[in-house]
């Protein structure tokens, strides 16, 4: 037996495939606005994992280091380093800014590591050229989104650091590279401000009769040394032993310390759930919408495809084919259109991802998903215009 | 020749199909999470490491002279500026005296009126002598009285007691004089050494308390580098050791030099070991005092050992240790033991790894037992 709907395809080839093309566009722009959705979650997640900590120990009644703001006093860390279950702790900055290099500057997040050696909490896990810090001042690791090559010199606040090492996918949660440096110019870069600022405060310092007196000559140095000192960190990553439970290691921080400490799960529920909650809704709205839209055009397509040969199905008719052949027909080309649709849309999407500044992450199981929604959305296209097809009369085919 | 234009046809729909499909194989196999993940090798070398520590310090004076009165009071003069170099003794300012020259004349009139009372007391005691004398060769002839010669005797003595009285008054005023004399000397601001002034915090006068410095003065044959290394990576660290220094406003000139001295106390709040290191030798042009400088301390070189580049140490359930590529590319974690390492990034393996071994390098993504890889040249463009 002959394939009526083969025939039909191979009788308008071109036609029906630059119509696949097309409606593969658009399925490739639902698949990219997934992969943004999942991007966002898993920049979120990649933070996390790249911290390499199983504890988070933030100042009391914050939701830091990441959602909000946190302050430690930077010598926390030996305390919590002694208590049980605890194998690793280590203090990290984090701090979103401009960093310059040459005229240009590019937004990243400064993380300030501690330098014991590879491996330890907040250090990248994996780099893609040059090598990890080894110098305690000046050095950075950056991300290879920023552009950085190794080498370069670049600024961050008052001091110049060479990038020496690379990074791939090390980015905050609201997708702007990594660029570590080590803690201690973290911690100033940090705090540092300009240094007309700095005059300024050093001048009302003077000014204070109480830390200018005569009879103490040193104190006002005293004073101004202590003001332009920084000694605390956003946050203790901690890495807790293999035989503890990272709940139970928090516990008496919590309690004995009074600092917060949020666990993986939990530190995923602040980035996940609040940080970019509403802008994965955003997102998440924007995808239902376009999926909605995809659906109605491939509905549109099939229905023209078929009300294009209303005619033939006319002839169909009248030489007595049965309806079953003729529903065949519509449906083989509809599933054929989607399947078309989809193959274009997956090419065009993979193609189309890297291009994007934000990361896209796109899911086999989104594709998968994806897939079976495509090939859905067309048999129920396709129910429709079978019902018109099987309703056309005979006498079409000869009549006007 | 009814068949061919079909045929071209189905030929033509094959040509856009087939490619497609291709491409859309590839596409879902080699690209996401299903890819292989591209990595760089290295395989382990035995090699010698010369390791060396990293700190910052800022330029320091060895030796600083605040100097500065000993009582408070008010500047007279101040006859040297920042800047200036001064010679040992010389005299750079001066306190304002107030009254002490005032009280050295007093002491001086003391002192005359004090000769007088010398010469005074000495008229007194030759006539009480020569009476005494007197009346007593009168007395064998009995002209006077044993009692007349005993009162003479008594007056002769007081006579010679205020006479001894009078010389230590003036011994006594002359050293009054002295003392006013040398706190005036004290008065006068003198530099104890050959040395810069790099400090001039009073102006003539400025009342000043005691022993708040006026000028301050640096001997500047000896600078040092005031410098700070991280605890946890200045293992080695002691006096003796070659050093370079590298000033924040000469960047491209370093300075040969060499660790004097390991400070005893460490700073615990800020967690890092202080040394000094001097320079070999102090540049023509010296640095200004508190500028940043980098230094390098080069330590003794290491043995040849297997090393490793510190891009490859990873820490795998709480392990630190390296991924091998085994046969057909299959990954297995080795945990080594570190040994010392370089500023470079080369890592000495103690133990977990074998020379020959082949180590992932740099990896796209973090990497576990499972992974497929795929071992490149490089993964960026301009990587080396």
């Amino acid at each position: 037996m002959i394939s009526l709907a083969g025939r039909d395809i191979l009788h308008s080839w071109g036609k029906f495939v630059f119509t696949g093309i097309g409606l593969g566009l658009l399925i490739g722009v639902t698949l990219v606005m997934a992969g943004v959705y999942r991007g966002m979650v898993e920049d979120a997640k990649v933070l996390l994992d790249n911290s390499r900590a199983d504890l988070w120990v933030v100042q009391k009644d914050t939701l830091g280091p990441y959602a909000e703001s946190s302050s430690v006093y930077d010598d926390l860390w030996r305390s919590i380093a002694a208590l049980p279950g605890v194998a690793r702790a280590a203090n990290i900055t984090y701090l979103t800014m401009q960093v310059r290099k040459g005229d240009t500057d590019v937004r990243a997040m400064v993380t300030g590591i501690v330098a014991s050696g590879p491996g330890s909490p907040g250090w990248p896990p994996y780099l893609v050229a040059g090598r990890q810090i080894t110098r305690s001042h000046y050095e950075a690791v950056a991300d290879i989104a920023t552009g950085f090559k190794l080498g370069d010199r670049i600024r961050i606040r008052r001091n110049e650091y060479t990038v020496v090492g690379l990074t791939r996918r090390m980015v905050s949660s609201s997708g702007d590279p990594m660029v570590f440096i080590p803690l201690k110019d973290a911690q100033e870069a940090q705090f540092l401000k300009d240094n007309d600022a700095i005059l300024m405060q050093r001048r009302r310092t003077a000014a204070t009769p109480a830390f200018d007196q005569p009879a103490l000559p040193g104190l006002l140095d005293a004073v101004v040394a202590t003001q332009t000192a920084n000694n605390f960190v956003n946050a203790i990553l901690v890495q807790v032993k293999a035989d503890h439970d990272p709940e139970e290691v928090a516990e008496p921080i919590r309690r004995w310390k009074r600092l917060q400490v949020y666990d993986r799960a939990q530190m995923e529920r602040i980035l996940v759930g609040k940080l970019i909650a509403t802008s994965a809704r955003q997102i998440g709205m924007f995808l239902a919408i376009l999926a909605i839209v995809s659906a109605a055009i491939v509905a549109f397509i099939i229905y023209t495809l078929t009300m294009d040969k209303i005619r033939e199905i006319a002839v169909l008719k009248l030489i007595g084919t049965r309806n079953r052949t003729i529903a065949g027909l519509i449906l083989q080309q509809a599933i054929a259109l989607g399947i078309i649709g989809f193959v274009v849309g997956k090419i065009s999407a993979t193609f189309a991802a890297p291009m994007f500044p934000k990361y896209v992450l796109l899911m086999p199981l989104d594709s998968v998903a994806g897939f079976f929604a495509v090939l859905i959305i067309c048999v129920l296209a396709s129910v429709i215009a079978i019902r018109i097809a099987l309703r056309v009369d005979p006498a079409e085919a000869i009549g006007g | 020749m009814k068949q061919l234009p079909l045929q071209r046809r189905t030929l033509a729909l094959l040509a856009v199909v087939a490619p497609l499909l291709a491409l859309f194989v590839h596409v879902a196999l080699r690209s996401g999470p299903l890819s292989p993940v591209p990595v760089t090798a290295i395989t382990v070398k035995q090699r010698a490491i010369a390791p060396a520590l990293f700190g910052t310090g800022t330029v320091e004076a060895r030796y600083t002279y605040r100097i500065g009165p000993t009582y408070a009071g008010r500047v007279l003069r101040l006859d040297v500026h920042v800047g200036d170099r001064v010679t040992a003794g010389q005299v750079l300012g001066e306190m304002d005296p107030v009254d002490l020259d005032d009280r050295i004349r007093a002491q001086d009139a003391g002192l005359k009126r004090a000769g007088a009372a010398l010469l005074e007391a000495e008229a007194r005691s030759a006539f009480a002598r020569a009476q005494f004398r007197r009346y007593e060769d009168l007395l064998p002839g009995g002209s006077v009285s044993e009692e007349m010669v005993a009162i003479k005797a008594q007056e002769r003595q007081i006579a010679e007691a205020a006479l001894t009285g009078a010389r230590e008054e003036i011994a006594r005023i002359r050293a009054d004089r002295e003392a006013l004399l040398t706190q005036r000397a004290n008065l006068r601001l003198i530099a104890p050494v050959d040395g810069l002034v790099i400090a001039r915090d009073a102006d003539p006068g400025t009342t000043v308390v005691a022993g708040q410095p006026v000028v301050e003065v640096i001997d500047p044959r000896h600078y040092w580098i005031d410098t700070r290394f991280d605890q946890i990576s200045a293992s080695g660290l002691q006096a003796g050791l070659d050093a370079r220094i590298v000033l924040r406003s000469r960047s491209t000139e370093p300075f040969t030099a060499r660790v004097l001295r390991v400070e005893p106390r460490a700073d615990a709040v800020t967690e890092e070991i202080l040394a000094k290191v001097v320079f070999t030798d102090l540049p023509q042009d010296l640095p200004p005092l508190g500028e940043l400088a980098e230094v390098t301390v080069a330590l003794p070189p290491l043995p040849a050992a297997p090393v490793i580049p510190n891009a490859s140490i990873k820490r795998v359930d709480g392990q630190l240790g390296v991924w091998l590529i085994k046969e057909d590319d299959v990954l297995e974690f080795a945990p080594v033991s570190l040994g010392a390492a370089d500023l470079d990034g080369h890592v000495q393996i103690s133990r977990g790894l074998k020379m020959g071994d082949r180590v992932v390098v740099y990896s796209g993504k973090s990497l576990s037992a499972k992974t497929r890889i795929h071992v490149t040249e490089r993964l960026t463009e301009a990587s080396p």
